[in-house]
């Protein structure tokens, strides 16, 4: 296993840098900041922190008019609580208000694991990402996600940034992945070659689909890895030639996702849906099959919920054995 | 500063003409587009005339001017009314007001920005405190810093948020979020005015959700609070003036209107609430609302 990272930490560390660049950024929490780490900035900067107390809705809203006077707001919470709880102000006000909000959503997954399903999202890719004007980005690890970070904060518009509770495995400058400052949002990333199978992961799960490729590896199967950190806009609107997802699909001819979260209506989706009508080749999701999850240790969670390694390679084989019989 | 002596008698008949034209367009809008919300439009309708006729600071021609004072109409279900005001004010051309409701307009059936002096969308209910919240705090800090242990020294906008609030609306939890919010950051530039009609959609207020004793509440949630007439301009504009001068808190104002106000037969029944008129109905009504303009006209 790679050496494990602090990806709230990192997170924190990449915010104070943020209030330093820029005075019009302003953080809030609804009374987390010491879970989200968004307190580092609070230290940093006490007059520009707003805690809202435990009530996400105003949370929202308030951001919400921070951002039409002008400010840069990153609400910070819990991602269940800002996908579900405070979901009607994210649709109604950030993404039809078009208002300049950055969703900061703490605890994405099952990463807050010993918490239990009430505090897992794992819906909330699928509900983010129907909202028109909304971005969906989820780091593949705490260097991806400083770089994210920056991107986002420097670009106009609202974003749904998923972050991992837990120390996870670098994936960047490590094996074929190239350093992090390669990330560029809205552009899915290649972190392995190949050319039999693709295999499309977000987040933690990228760093199990490069041990997933390795696996495959010996036994002859090269497997194209990429990153799509950026689940929304996924092809944005370049030629499929130039967009990664779509590329990769027509080189390798079948597909393996990757995702924390249900298979319904989040990376599974949204890729199925983009090479339906762009590449149809056979897509095989790999996920948290439609059910709440339990309490329990992160990486045993993962594991015992569709997210791990070996669930990966099952999909592959059967992306595989899908392509082997469409061709 | 905005004036707090005696409003002049031309000035509060003027804006009693200008509420009662807003009910005669909301009604033909309604009319015409065969669908709407007249009865709480008819309520806030002077609370309307003396913000965009006489108290508010903004600029037609600079919907976007950074100093304006910011109007959030929080009941955005009956946002004829407000169109009206926003077209009579010249945000836009009154000629506009009939496209209400119909396909490519810009007055969608509830608040969007995209019509010239929206600055929400609202609708959905009871967001109006909160977002004027970040509103206020974005404004009295624009080159300070927000804080909840110091009192604002001095507002680096002059610009105020003024919330509309509809009563049936604040049975939503997050008005009340917004409410403590305000209140621990001190809100000075902040004022909501509720348009304390006592209907709702299927009902009185006090049957659906009761919410008395209303100005104890948002007194003990921090707030100043007035109790006035909501259709009697001068005791709107007296109100405004005086919330004005609330410092280091925000500041309410109650103000006890009639659902569906002018038209005998819509008055504080709740049936009206959204219902468009039939033929007859629509030229009952309109006889009355043009009878109530008389008083006004010299």
């Amino acid at each position: 296993m790679a050496e494990l990272i602090n990806t709230r930490v990192a997170y924190g560390k990449a915010l104070v840098e943020l209030g330093r660049c820029n005075p019009d950024v302003v953080v809030l929490s609804a009374d987390v900041s010491n879970s989200d780490y968004s307190f580092m900035f609070a230290d940093e900067f006490p007059d520009r922190f707003i805690n809202t107390g435990i009530a996400e809705q105003s949370l929202v809203d308030c951001a919400v008019g921070l951002a039409l006077a002008g400010k840069i707001p990153f609400v910070n919470t819990f991602g269940v609580f800002l996908a579900t709880r405070a979901v009607e102000m994210i649709r109604t006000h950030v993404c039809y208000g078009r208002a300049n909000v950055k969703l900061m959503a703490a605890y994405g997954g099952v990463s807050p694991s010993f918490e239990g399903p009430t505090h897992h999202a794992t819906e909330d890719i699928a509900i983010l990402r129907t909202f028109p004007g909304m971005r969906v980005v989820v780091p593949a690890d705490p260097y991806a996600q400083t770089e994210l970070l920056q991107q986002v904060a420097a670009s106009d518009g609202p974003v749904y940034f998923r972050m991992n509770r837990n120390e996870v495995p670098a994936v960047y400058g490590t094996g074929d992945a190239g350093p992090a400052e390669a990330v560029e949002l809205g552009r899915a990333q290649v972190v392995r070659p190949g050319n039999h199978l693709t295999i499309a992961a977000t987040g933690v799960m990228v760093a199990r689909a490069v041990a997933a490729a390795e696996q495959l590896a010996g036994e002859g199967v090269q497997c194209r890895v990429i990153d799509v950190h950026t689940i929304k806009p996924l092809a944005a609107d370049t030629p499929a030639a130039a967009a990664p997802a779509p590329r990769a699909a027509r080189d390798t001819g079948a597909v393996v996702t990757a995702e924390e979260h249900n298979v319904l209506g989040g990376l599974g989706g949204a890729v199925t849906e983009v090479l339906a009508e762009r590449c149809p080749v056979p897509v095989v999701r790999t996920g948290i099959a439609d059910r709440f999850t339990e309490s329990g240790p992160y990486f045993d969670l993962l594991d015992r919920h569709g997210c791990s390694v070996a669930d990966v390679v099952a999909g592959a084989r059967r992306a595989l054995a899908l392509k082997t019989r469409a061709g | 500063m905005r004036h707090t002596h005696d409003h002049p008698e031309g000035l509060v008949r003027e804006l009693h003409r200008r509420a009662q034209q807003f009910r005669l367009d909301v009604l033909e809008m309604v009319h015409d587009s065969n669908s709407g919300h007249l009865g709480g439009a008819f309520s806030c309708a002077e609370i309307l005339a003396a913000l965009y006729f006489h108290h508010l600071r903004i600029d037609p021609g600079r919907p976007d001017w950074p100093d304006r004072d910011r109007l959030l109409f929080s009941k955005g279900h009956a946002c004829a009314a407000l169109y009206s005001a926003l077209a009579h004010r010249g945000f836009f051309p009154p000629s506009e007001l009939l496209s209400f409701r119909k396909v490519d307009s810009l007055l969608q059936g509830h608040p969007d920005r995209k019509t010239p002096g929206i600055e929400i969308p609202a609708g959905p209910l009871g967001h109006g405190v909160a977002v004027g919240c970040g509103m206020a705090l974005g404004l009295r800090e624009r080159d300070a810093k927000p804080s909840a242990q110091t009192a604002p020294s001095g507002a680096a906008s002059p610009a105020s948020v003024y919330v509309v609030l509809g009563d049936g609306e604040i049975d939503a939890g997050v008005i009340w979020e917004g409410a403590m919010l305000a209140a621990k950051y001190r809100l000075g530039n902040l004022v909501a005015i509720l348009d304390y009609n006592g209907t709702q959609q299927t009902g009185a207020t006090a049957d659906v959700m009761p919410h008395e004793p209303i100005a104890a509440k948002w007194q003990a949630f921090g707030w100043h609070v007035q109790e006035i007439g909501g259709h009697n301009v001068r005791e709107v504009l007296e109100a405004l003036d005086r919330a004005d001068q609330v410092h280091a808190r925000p500041a309410v104002i109650i103000a006890r209107t009639t659902k569906g106000r002018g038209v005998s037969f819509m008055e504080y029944d709740h049936n009206w609430h959204g219902t468009p008129p039939t033929e007859d109905e629509y030229a009952a009504a309109k006889a009355e609302l043009e009878g109530g303009m008389r008083q006004w006209l010299n």
